[in-house]
């Protein structure tokens, strides 16, 4: 069964890509959704089996790969705990992406190219999940890339979506220079990449050491460092992280799938299912925590002003994914997991409800141009209030509680009840990003769905008016074959605020959005409100996880009895972070204003994504250029070719004949006459 | 006489030979004649290719180390000694499967001379085969050598604007290796006495002999892998070569070096290959990183393929001399795929040359719109080009590096920053020829795939995916030759660099040092 769930996408892949407009937007549409939904059929009795204890882990061999000497590589797929989760968040997320998609992408010309990769990547995160080795690992971590880098440049036709879609490929190949070599170190210590072998082993080596580019450094640190790096690059963390913002280029589903729920948590599924092996490094799983900590307080501090809706929820994501590795790295791995698979279905559901509303409002993605929008599309409203409140944490402790309110508050307590400095760090900044995510996920909802409608400012919506007014088709705009769905204009701190922004609707309609839309939307609101209360009990616990993940007893008892305050904490802050978006976007909105002139220099740090990107280019992109032209120019012609060819051929004697020979054609029967000779030479040579 | 009861190598440089002279003296004028030297050299290069589908059908894994041997002396010691192991069957494979698609891509391409064209193909297929098929070392110089000789010709007769120039280049350099090679030929012939390769190879030189040996093969060889810095003759020899040219240089010439390196250089010399490590791996070092930045900023498509072919051969140098085996089989698969993958690539540019003959970057823009077939086409090689799993060149260089990161942990290191600086180089390559909006017309206006064109590449892309996902195809007839040529190397394998070492003996780490 196992082989069908993890094949049928690739099989639907190749189906709806190589038939494509000969198989026609219908079949294809069909073949991809019904693929998915079957393999999701199919993967949630193996996770219930997981969480009634009846189903064990267990390895199903498909074909040899790569076989040299020790190292020994098979197609394999291995099913544990571990990997159910992975599959009921992959397969019911891209199930119901599917789905939406048909509304999403109606009117799009290109559908079966779209369905074909959204399955490919699916088959490559299910292969990525079920990998045994870290080979195979590897592959299905290079193949959701290929498949992030085709989706992201989707819209081939716009420059920005290609920039972003090499930005995302080699961004993350960064992070694969660092996974690949931790594979290369991990086979040189254990003569293996078998990951079970691997995990067995590794307790062995701790304290040991190894040399590395001259220095004596501590083995298992090493590799978990050098994987860990593959990890940031995939999980967009704090260093690797300027690729995920620019992603939005891609259209919205595949934000929601890829770039929320599933791919980009790759590298948190590493780590845990890496776990001993981390376990043996207190220095690694610190570099973990801290990292992780310093990207959640970061991406929550930028997406408090980012105006672009699917900005502040990218921005989310990578704050979120913060809090994952955090857990991580205080041990909490079932906390860890637990997060990543609440988390993927309120962001999921976050980001399908931004497509809603986005398409709604004819591709407008500028918050700042929407407003009062609760009346016009109420379903893409509640839903959305069900997404916010599970991403903010609300709920009461022992009553009930959405999604994020378990899994956010275990990872709190638990980088608490590590006890070390490391771990009160990562729980401040956890607390304060917490307060920050209350504060810009609010923000998103007030500024959309609340206040006046601020629509007639929107080029976007002019431009539907415009259309409408001439009827739709006499000068042929092609507007919805390609939507102008940019990762937003980048943002500029002297944009207008929405004070300045002429009211009105223009008497512009928001389409509501179709069923195909609206059926996922719900499934996964379902979801962000009850995942978390029920499944809390498994991800927390031992038992679930039969040993596929590390598992502290210790830590797990002292984060139950955190003193109450402490447990409050998040909840608190979590208020204080909704009263301050009301206070700010619906009380008195001309608050924000004053405080972006009051505080000029924070504003446009924040603004500017604390100026990665400008860095990035100075540091790496520009000189790479400068320095390619340089080499090329004075290296190969100016110096190898002065000196080497152009020069000899100059100095020999007989130079300025043989080229001039040489002009004339002639060089052939030199290079016959000198090859003839040299040839009876040897004859010569070696019959005398 | 061998398990097929008929000399089939024989017969395989036979019938490109019968072929070429065909080509050149079969009545007939014109237009007319063009044609039957066209059918002729498809009809020779598919008889190749099935003869070489026999001889993998029927070579046996783990059987003799040499097979399908011939023998027969000509004069003196020189004799027409041929026969195989599976490193040599696997570059043969190559080679006929690639000189078909070459032809098919000349087809419209070359108006000019048709039937000397075809002849000189079918020529440069010929030496090609013999030097992997010859066992005797005069043999293998003149095959070796010879197949410059026709590779000039389709440079300058067919080549581009700086034909001339070019094929210079390409000659200067060539010749200035080929005569210190020739030189080290001789001293070998007389110091063994022999001039059959199987018994050099197990022949000792003295360690002094070795040292000033495997320089003179090494100038030979670094010319053609192409190593930096004697690489420049590549990209021009490229840019002026036309498509079909092209794609045999990279496609195959390319592969003659780290076949001599194979076997000639390791199991000859092999302590003087220890002793100059450092020297291969400096300059692989060096062409990592400085041939990937100037691809970067080529403005010439092929020029840009030429650069990156540079940082992927310096991927097998680095696995030739890791002395061990993922390192060896890594470098062998590297070869085959690059083969492959370069081949392509260069076919995907010669498609867009022929429409709109320019092979500026600039020119172009947008083929996704018009040419979705193409673009499709052109992707899953660039997706192949830069090591992605599943496609021909992930084993090769995957195994390549690790087998690097045993010997060397710095040498890994930069080995590795090629993932990067690959995928920069082609990804941006690609989209500015196939992404963007459509800003110049005339490639806007021209149209997909025919169905010569789709003969070509759709049996590369199948090639390209089999050896991604099965390459134990093409791991397992080299997998006892290799196993054959560490035994002979190990004893002078360098101390493991003493950069890896695991000092708390575990009896993991003990076992990894050895490898």
């Amino acid at each position: 069964m196992i082989q069908l769930l993890v094949f049928l996408p690739l099989f639907a892949a190749a189906v709806a890509g190589l038939g494509n407009r000969m198989i026609g937007n219908t079949a294809a549409k069909l073949v991809t959704t019904g693929a998915l939904f079957a393999s999701c059929a199919i993967a949630w009795p193996i996770f219930i089996g997981f969480l009634t204890g009846t189903n064990h882990a267990y390895v199903a061999p498909v074909l040899t790969f790569i076989h040299s000497g020790d190292l020994q590589v098979d197609w394999a797929l291995r099913v544990d705990a571990l990997t159910a989760v992975m599959l009921v968040v992959v397969t019911s997320v891209s199930a119901l992406v599917h789905l939406y998609s048909w509304g999403y992408m109606g009117e799009d010309p290109d559908q079966p190219r779209f369905f074909a990769y959204l399955s490919l990547f699916t088959f490559a995160m299910l292969m990525l999940v079920t990998a045994d080795s870290l080979v195979q690992m590897f592959f299905g971590w290079e193949g959701v890339g290929l498949a992030s880098y085709l989706l992201i440049g989707f819209w081939y036709q716009k420059p920005s979506a290609g920039a972003a879609a090499i930005k995302a490929f080699v961004v993350n190949r960064v992070g694969d220079f660092g996974f690949s070599l931790g594979i290369f170190g991990t086979f040189l210590v254990f003569g293996t990449t078998s990951i079970p072998a691997i995990l067995h082993a590794a307790p062995g080596m701790a304290g040991s050491t190894i040399g590395f580019l001259g220095y004596r450094v501590d083995t298992m640190t090493l590799l978990c460092l050098l994987l860990f790096i593959g990890a940031m690059g995939k999980s967009a963390q704090l260093g690797l992280h300027t690729w995920l913002p620019d992603a939005m280029e891609g259209p919205t589903p595949v934000s929601a799938l890829i770039h929320a729920a599933t791919m980009v948590t790759a590298g948190v599924f590493m780590v845990c299912r890496l776990s001993p092996m981390f376990e043996t490094s207190h220095v690694a799983l610190e570099v973990v925590t801290v990292i992780g900590a310093l990207t959640c307080f970061f991406a929550a501090t930028v997406g408090t002003t980012q105006t672009d809706i699917k900005r502040v929820i990218a921005y989310s994501t990578c704050s979120q994914l913060g809090y994952m590795f955090f857990a991580a790295g205080s041990g909490a791995f079932g906390a860890a997991m637990f997060h990543l698979f609440t988390h993927a279905f309120f962001k999921a559901l976050l980001f399908l409800s931004a497509g809603s509303v986005i398409h709604s409002m004819h591709h407008e993605q500028d918050m700042r141009f929407y407003g009062g929008l609760r009346k016009h599309i109420p379903l893409t409203f509640w839903v959305m209030i069900a997404g916010t409140l599970a991403i903010t944490g609300v709920g009461v402790a022992g009553v009930f509680g959405f999604a994020g309110f378990y899994s956010k508050d275990a990872i709190i307590e638990a980088a608490y009840a590590t006890g070390t400095q490391v771990g009160g760090f990562a729980w401040f900044m956890g607390v304060f990003a917490a307060g920050l995510t209350s504060f810009y996920s609010w923000r998103l909802i007030f500024l959309t769905f609340f206040g006046e409608p601020r629509w007639a400012a929107s080029e976007h919506i002019q431009h539907a008016m415009h259309d409408h007014g001439h009827g739709h088709d006499d000068h042929g705009h092609d507007d919805h074959h390609a939507p102008d769905e940019t990762a937003g204009h980048e943002p500029r701190p002297e944009g207008r605020s929405i004070n300045e922004i002429a009211h009105g609707t223009l008497g512009y309609h928001p389409h509501a959005a179709p069923w195909v839309m609206k059926l996922p939307l719900l499934a996964l609101a379902v979801g962000a409100v009850f995942a978390g209360w029920a499944f809390a009990h498994y991800f927390l616990e031992a038992e679930f996880w039969q040993g596929a993940v590390a598992y502290s007893a210790e830590l797990h008892e002292k984060a139950e009895h955190l003193p109450t305050l402490l447990g409050l904490a998040p909840t608190i802050v979590m208020l204080i972070g909704l009263a301050i978006a009301y206070w700010g976007y619906i009380v008195d909105t001309t608050i924000p204003d004053r405080f972006a002139r009051t505080f000029r220099g924070l504003y446009v740090f924040l603004l500017k994504k604390w100026y990665f990107d400008e860095l990035y280019d100075f540091l790496f992109v520009r000189p790479a250029f400068a320095i390619g032209r340089f080499l090329w120019k004075q290296g190969d012609e100016g110096t190898i070719d002065r000196f080497g060819p152009d020069g000899i051929s100059k100095l020999m004697v007989v130079g300025n004949r043989f080229m001039a020979r040489a002009q004339s054609g002639y060089v052939y029967s030199y290079a016959l006459v000198m090859l003839l000779g040299l040839a009876g030479l040897a004859t010569w040579a070696v019959t005398r | 006489m061998n398990q097929l009861g008929f000399p089939i190598l024989s017969i395989m440089l036979a019938v490109p030979l019968v072929a070429a002279l065909w080509c050149l003296f079969a009545p007939g004028e014109g237009e007319a004649k063009a044609r039957s030297a066209r059918v002729t050299a498809l009809a020779a290069s598919l008889i190749d290719l099935v003869l070489g589908g026999v001889l993998w059908a029927n070579y046996e894994v783990g059987g003799a180390r040499w097979q399908f041997i011939e023998r027969a002396d000509v004069f003196g010691r020189f004799s027409w000694a041929l026969g195989i192991d599976g490193i040599a069957l696997m570059l043969i494979v190559l080679t006929v499967f690639l000189v078909p698609l070459c032809i098919l891509a000349s087809w419209t391409s070359i108006q000019k001379r048709v039937p000397e064209y075809m002849a000189v193909f079918l020529l440069t297929e010929l030496l090609m085969l013999g030097v992997f098929v010859a066992q005797d070392l005069f043999l293998f110089y003149i095959m070796f050598e010879g197949g410059l000789i026709p590779m000039y010709m389709i440079i300058g007769i067919w080549g581009g604007a700086r034909r001339i120039y070019a094929s210079y280049k390409f000659f200067l350099y060539t010749l200035l290796g080929s005569v210190l090679m020739l030189i080290a030929m001789l001293y070998m012939a007389q110091t063994a006495g022999t001039t059959f390769i199987p018994t050099l190879m197990a022949f000792n030189f003295s360690s002094q002999a070795q040292l000033w040996l495997f320089l003179a093969f090494f100038a030979s060889f670094a010319v053609k892998m192409p190593m930096w810095p004697v690489h420049t003759w590549l990209p021009d020899a490229h840019v002026e070569a036309p498509t079909a040219g092209s794609v045999i240089l990279a496609g195959v010439m390319l592969k003659l070096a780290g076949y001599g390196f194979i076997r000639f250089s390791l199991p000859m010399f092999p302590e003087a290959s220890a002793h100059y490590m450092w020297l291969i791996f400096a300059l692989s070092m060096i062409a990592t990183v400085y041939t990937s930045l100037v691809a970067l900023v080529q403005k010439d498509m092929k020029k840009l393929i030429a650069y990156s072919s540079v940082a992927h051969m310096a991927l097998v140098t680095f696995g030739l001399f890791a002395f061990n085996r993922q390192g060896i089989e890594g470098a062998m698969m590297v070869m085959l795929g690059h083969g492959l993958v370069s081949s392509a690539l260069f076919l995907c540019v010669g498609v867009v040359y022929d429409r709109l003959h320019t092979r500026e970057i600039a020119r172009y823009g947008g083929l996704a719109t018009n040419m979705p077939a193409y673009a499709t086409f052109f992707l899953f090689f660039t997706m192949a080009s830069v090591g992605l799993p599943g496609l021909s060149n992930f084993p090769g260089e995957f195994l390549s590096m690790m087998g690097t990161y045993e010997i060397s942990s710095w040498a890994a290191f930069i080995a590795v920053t090629g993932i990067i600086t690959g995928a920069a180089y082609m990804l941006y390559l690609y989209r500015r020829i196939c992404f963007g909006p459509q800003t110049n017309a005339d490639a806007a206006a021209m149209s997909d795939l025919d169905k010569r064109e789709w003969l070509v590449l759709a049996p590369l892309a199948a090639a390209v995916l089999w050896m991604g996902v099965y390459p134990e195809s093409f791991l397992s007839p080299m997998r006892a030759d290799v196993g054959a040529l560490l035994e002979r190397i190990h004893p002078a394998a360098p101390a493991s660099d003493a950069a890896l070492t695991v000092p708390h003996a575990a009896p993991a780490a003990a076992v990894a040092g050895e490898r």
